[in-house]
């Protein structure tokens, strides 16, 4: 392993985050630390994930799509963002693309995502 | 307060996520067997500098006379040479090995190296000119520099003229980076931001020169020899703290045991006198250790 690869591994570890395994198509509840003032509460923001970026590695990211008021609204986060309490898989979608930026164009019924039945999860491995 | 900068080697970058949920972009440089392979003095050089080396060479790829020079300095052949003007007084002993604590975070560097070439470069890219239009009659030159100059008076173009040519492999320096994290045990510094150069160049770090210099910097370096007598001072200082604390304890248990033959003798008397109260406990095991 190079030393970065080694840094990076160091990071991840030392942050410690529990990242559940989730890849595009998913909906997932992320809990976001909002620091108001002086004191910091934690804002939920769930939507559909639809894409993920550098794997699992220190770079990682994840964009997370919802519809708010009528609005298509999308947030990119740092999979090991130290401001991300927790995340929460809340379906599972089956999809045959890894980035659905084709939802972008679409609204309303096509823009569902049928539910994966048979899930299997990874044995012992994380995100 | 002229002091020693660093030879480096530039591992890649990387990201720090902070607790408080920034990210910082880091570049991770790497000490590699950094010792003082020759000094030069006011007297012999007309000038005070050390010149340090890092790396390591094949003997067998060493010319004959930096061999020599390496085994004059008693070091290991060295990648990379490169000398650092220094105060007199911040002048390091040949073959004394300087650590990554000779930086501390926060502090702010100057990083100098090769940049990455670019080769035979146009004019928009190695001198940020707009290029022609994308239309309007233009044809074929969208990406030349245009116009060099006037007309027949001077009938020159002027030396200096930014035009296409070779661009990178060029002696850069960032300035005013700030050291983010230090890591001695593997020779780690880890600064905000890019230094030029490619994976596995080799820079040199300097203290910022347009910065104060910070007051808890280490003079004359951050040597090995250094940290490794602090390191055995801590330890005899540790050894001859509980050394004390073991001498007191054992003085404690002795004045312990006094004051009970005392209170005993003191009972004793009491009871020929009549009256029974022992009130000297003995106490002697709540002294700290270290």
């Amino acid at each position: 392993m190079n030393l970065i690869a080694q840094l990076e591994a160091e990071q991840i570890a030392e942050l410690g985050h529990e990242i559940p395994d989730f890849k595009a198509g998913d909906t997932i509840r992320v809990g976001y630390k909002v620091t108001e003032g002086t004191r910091s509460r934690v804002q939920n923001y769930e939507g559909v994930c639809i894409s993920r970026k550098n794997g699992k590695g220190i770079a990682g990211s994840f964009t997370v799509r919802k519809i708010s008021f009528g609005e298509g609204v999308e947030r990119v986060f740092p999979l090991h963002s130290t401001n991300i309490d927790n995340i929460t898989v809340v379906r599972r979608g089956k999809v045959r693309r890894a980035k659905l930026y084709y939802l972008r164009a679409r609204r309303g019924k096509s823009a569902r995502i049928a539910e994966v039945s048979n899930y299997k999860a990874l044995d012992g491995a994380k995100a | 307060m002229l002091r020693s900068g660093v030879i480096a080697k530039k591992v890649g970058m990387t990201r720090l996520f902070m607790e408080d949920g920034k990210q910082i972009p880091v570049t991770v440089l790497q000490l590699d067997g950094l010792q003082v392979v020759a000094t030069r003095t006011a007297e012999k050089d007309g000038y005070s500098a050390v010149q340090l080396g890092a790396g390591s060479a094949k003997a067998k790829r060493v010319s004959q006379a930096m061999r020599g020079h390496f085994a004059a300095a008693k070091v290991e052949p060295k990648r990379k040479i490169a000398e650092f003007r220094v105060d007199p007084e911040n002048m390091i002993a040949i073959g004394e090995e300087l650590t990554a604590d000779h930086y501390f975070a926060g502090q702010y560097v100057d990083v100098s190296g090769t940049s990455i070439g670019k080769g035979f470069a146009g004019a928009m890219k190695r001198h940020n000119f707009g290029g022609l239009r994308a239309s309007h009659g233009v044809s074929v030159s969208h990406r030349s520099h245009g116009s060099t100059g006037q007309c027949q008076d001077p009938g020159k173009v002027f030396k200096g003229k930014k035009m296409a040519g070779h661009m990178g492999s060029a002696r850069v320096t960032t300035q005013n980076l700030q050291v983010v994290r230090t890591d001695s045990d593997r020779g780690l510094i880890m600064v905000k931001g890019a230094v030029p150069g490619s994976k596995g160049g080799w820079v040199t770090v300097k203290d910022a020169v347009k910065k104060p210099t910070p007051e808890n910097v280490m003079l004359p370096a951050g040597l090995k020899s250094l940290a490794e007598e602090a390191k055995r001072l801590a330890e005899e200082a540790a050894a001859a703290a509980a050394e004390e604390a073991a001498a007191a304890e054992a003085a404690a248990a002795e004045a312990a045991l006094a004051a009970e033959a005392a209170s005993l003798e003191a009972s004793e008397a009491d009871e020929a006198t009549g009256t029974g109260d022992d009130t000297a406990k003995p106490e002697g095991d709540e002294k700290n250790e270290g």
